[in-house]
This record gives C-alpha cells, structure tokens and sequence, in this order.
C-alpha cells in the first residue's frame, strides 16, 4: 500500500480537489485565436496564389472576419481574468521565456496587419463600405497604398497567421506540470485544427460553386493531418514519463474519454471527414451544411477538451482530498 | 542567487497542524485557503505500515516554472534569492503560475482576484526571524537558513542525515527538505 492523504483542511479554491483555473473562457479563447489564424492565412493564400475567380469569397471578403473573431476570444479571455484592472500589465513588460507574453504581443501586432490585409480588399469584396471610406482622405490614400502592396501584405500576413495559431498551442505545451499539454506536437494540432476551422466557414459562408469545392478539398486534407497529428501526441505522451503516461489515461478511460473520443473525435473529425468524402464524390448533397458546422464544434470541442483533461493531469497524487462536504456529516449540522 | 532552504525533519514531525495556524495567522490567511498543509504518506501493508507526516507548501524553486511562465514578471525571486513572491501590482490574474506549478502550491487569493502563495515570510526573513510555521513548531522539526552560510543549521542537517526533496524530476530544483 502507498496513500498519501492530506490531513489538514486544504481545499483551496480553483485548485482541489483537481486544478479548474480556466474554463470555457481559455477554450473559447483559444478556439477564436486558431479561427482568426486560419481565416488570415487563407486570406492571404488565395491573394498569393491569385486565386480570385476560383475563390472570391476568401480571395476579397474572408480577411474582414479575423479581427471579428479575434475580438470575440479576446474579450472572453478577458473574462476569465481575476485581476481585471492590471491588464495593462502584460503590456508594461516581455517575457521571452513566457509563451502567453510572447501570445500577448503576437495578438498586438496582428491586429494592425489584419486591418491592412482588410483594406487591401475592401474595394473589391466590400464596394459599399469602401465608399464611405473612399470619402475620408488619409484612408482613402492608406486604402490605396494597401491595393497596390496587396501581395506584399499577403506575403507578410502568412508567418504572423501561423505564429498565431501555433502559439495558442505551444502556450498550453509549455506547462511542464500539466503532463496532458506537455507535448511539443499541441502547437501544430492546434495550427492545423485552426486552419480546419477557418475552411470550414469558407465552405459556409462561401456562395460559389467552385470555392466551396476547393476549400471542402482542402479541408478534408487539413483534418487528415489532425488525425496524424493526434495519433503523434499519443505516441508522444504513451512513450513518455509515468506522470505522461497517467495523463493519457484520461482520455483512455478516465473522466474525459467520451469528450475527446465522441465530442471531438468522432462529431468534430471524422463524421465531417466522411461527408466531406461523400460531397466530393457527388454523393450526397443534401447534408453539404453540416460537415463545416461539425468541424467548427470540433474545433471547439478539441480546446475544450485539452483544457479540461490538462488541468485533471498533474505531478501530486493525494489519495484522499479534504471535501467540505464532509463537515455536513458531522453531528448538529444540518 | 542566495538560497533559503527549509529542512523539515519528518521523524520528529506529528502532523500537528500548527504551522498551518501559524501560517493563517501570521500572514492573515482567508477562510478556506491555505499557505501551508500537512500531508500523511502511509507506506507498507499492515501490520506493517510506515507513517510519515510532511508539512508541504511551495518549495521556492531555484529553477521555478511559476516564474518561467508568468507573462508580466508579477512572478519573481526576491532579492536576488530563490524566494518566489508575486508582485500584487504587476498581477493579471491571469493564473498561468497556478497551472505552472507542478505542487499545486499557488492559489488565487485576494478577493481582488491577485495570486498569493507562500513567501517564506520574507517579511521576517528580512529581520533575521525565522518564517512563521517555524518558530510555531512545537516539536522542533522544522529549521529554516541560507545554504550559503557553510555554518547554518539546514547545512549541516543535510551535511549529515538522509533527506529527499518533493518531485525532484521535475527540474524546479525545490528548497523545502525532509529529512528522513
């Protein structure tokens, strides 16, 4: 036998009985940053590869989503701070060995060129707005200075895309004390399910017979190399440490099997994989909408999963935990 | 960097609970969190069992993780030494330092929503006391020094008995000591 029980009253908020800091805030976080990854890229893509007739909808339009997106996971990042009123404080300072400081500034720079890639566009997916905007001066000149760099922007738009979204995973695979997140591989699951998102809601949003097939295509690909890449992680944590193998068992039997194998695995990944497959071959048509739905609920489901069963693994094993359910047992407490 | 250490002598230790009074005392705790805790490790199959009683709290890690990872420096060791404070002012309360820590020995504690841990009582430390859990100690189990001081008493308790360090595998290089 080996037990170690805590014996003083120590159930310290947001820590015992298992660690539960960051709730559905962090994954919506994390979800949005690998979305706006994946629409900026895409973005820029199709102006690279001058795709604009094949794709016009992510070739002109796609771009203006990123900083919506961004804006949504940042302000429910936001949320789960406890300490709201020193925000500024990730902006007083760099921390070079800190992933969420380096996240933090990441999320600083893309703004600015996310609005460059918008204006690079605007006159030909948005000529409404561009209008109104055509009649201020310095936007107009700011505007036109976009169109004419467009590929230039586009180019420059790609490494801060990727930086972006394999940074939400590398922030997670830094925390050497969570065993689950603590594989190098996290960074590049998260890069490509980001990519795997943002293509679906082209396939959604997307009117034109022919973007829709390119990005289903391209889709279906990215969410091959999820699996590949999930089967990496589990190899990576199996053939790990003790403390790595136990963290494995809790999606192999523990608490969050059903989340990561049904929610995520199977609704986010491989039903939308199958129809995906059954779309290309001129099937079925008919459940053409709910593949990217599911992908974007995958999307979702993977961070909140690795969220959840990150902070269930750990270093400490006590085998009892102090619940303060127990004290109304005692005698005279109803 | 100089090095506090803790050396907790687990033979002598009857996990009596003071240091953790000492502890929310001293350093005015909130109700339902805790600095410090005692946990009892039995080893063995009955009749023969081996009972050990440690009194656990952050270990002021030389290489600590809590620092490594926070974004805004809130985290840091304090005057040149391996005792890890947060800097209320520079807190986000973003907790990455909760999740960094491989004891689970960090929590969010004002109601202002900052992260608070142990300190190693720098506050006495700086006028030459020892941290609280220690002098409250009825047994004497627990000691408290620099390592650099070739004279201290933590120096030469782990100059001459056995002792073990908690998850050493984790890299953190931890500074509480049992004694064993």
């Amino acid at each position: 036998m080996s037990e170690e029980l805590l014996v003083t009253a120590r159930d310290n908020a947001l820590i015992d009985p298992s660690l539960h800091i960051w709730t559905w805030e962090v994954a919506m976080y994390l979800f949005m940053g690998g979305l706006t990854a994946g629409i900026m890229f895409f973005a820029a893509l199709m102006t690279v590869r001058d795709k604009e007739h094949i794709a016009p909808f992510a070739a002109t339009r796609l771009a203006l989503l990123a900083p919506i997106a961004l804006s949504i996971g940042m302000t429910t990042l936001f949320l789960d701070l406890e300490h709201k009123l020193f925000v500024y404080r990730f902006y007083t300072s760099f921390q070079i060995t800190s992933p969420m400081s380096w996240g933090a500034w990441i999320l600083i720079v893309v703004y600015p060129i996310s609005v460059l890639q918008i204006l690079s566009t605007f006159r030909s997916g948005y000529s409404v707005f561009a209008s109104f905007v055509d009649k201020l001066k310095p936007a107009r000149l700011l505007m036109d200075w976009c169109e004419r760099n467009r590929v230039t922007i586009a180019y420059a738009v790609i490494p801060f895309a990727v930086a972006l979204g394999i940074y939400t995973g590398i922030l997670l695979s830094a925390f050497g004390a969570r065993p689950f997140w603590n594989s190098g591989v996290l960074g590049l699951l998260f890069l490509v399910s980001g990519l795997s998102t943002a293509a679906a809601l082209v396939v959604l949003i997307a009117r034109q017979k022919t973007e829709k097939e390119l990005f289903t295509g391209l889709d279906f690909v990215l969410i091959l190399s999820e699996i590949a890449l999930i089967g990496l992680v589990i190899i990576s944590l199996a053939s790990g440490s003790g403390q790595h193998i136990d963290a494995l068992q809790i999606i192999m039997g523990g608490p969050y099997t059903f989340q990561f194998w049904v929610m995520f695995f199977c609704i986010g990944l491989v039903i939308p994989m199958l129809l995906e497959i059954l779309e290309m071959a001129g099937i079925s048509k008919s459940l053409a909408m709910l593949a990217p739905v599911l992908v974007l609920v995958g999307g979702y489901a993977l961070r909140q999963v690795v969220l959840d069963a990150g902070q269930e693994s750990t270093w400490t094993h006590y085998e009892t935990q102090y619940s303060p359910e127990l004290l109304q047992r005692l005698p005279g407490k109803d | 960097m100089t090095r506090f250490v803790m050396v907790i002598d687990t033979r002598i230790c009857i996990g009596c609970g003071d240091c953790v009074v000492a502890c929310k005392t001293e350093n005015k705790v909130p109700d339902g969190l805790n600095r410090d805790w005692i946990v009892e490790a039995t080893r063995g199959t009955y009749p023969d069992l081996k009972t050990e009683f440690r009194s656990e709290r952050c270990n002021h890690c030389s290489n600590a993780t809590c620092v490594t990872l926070c974004p805004t420096g809130a985290s840091h060791h304090w005057n040149d030494s391996n005792i890890v404070l947060v800097e209320p002012e520079k807190c986000t309360g973003c907790k990455a330092c909760i999740a960094a820590c491989p004891y689970d020995a960090r929590l969010v504690m004002h109601p202002d929503g900052y992260v608070d841990k142990c300190t190693f009582c720098h506050h006495r430390v700086a006028r030459g006391l020892d941290p609280a859990c220690v002098s409250s100690c009825p047994t004497g189990c627990m000691h408290f020094g620099s390592l650099d001081d070739p004279h201290s008493e933590v120096n030469h308790l782990l100059k001459t008995r056995d002792y073990k360090v908690l998850k050493p595998e984790t890299g953190n290089d931890p500074n509480v000591y049992y004694l064993i």
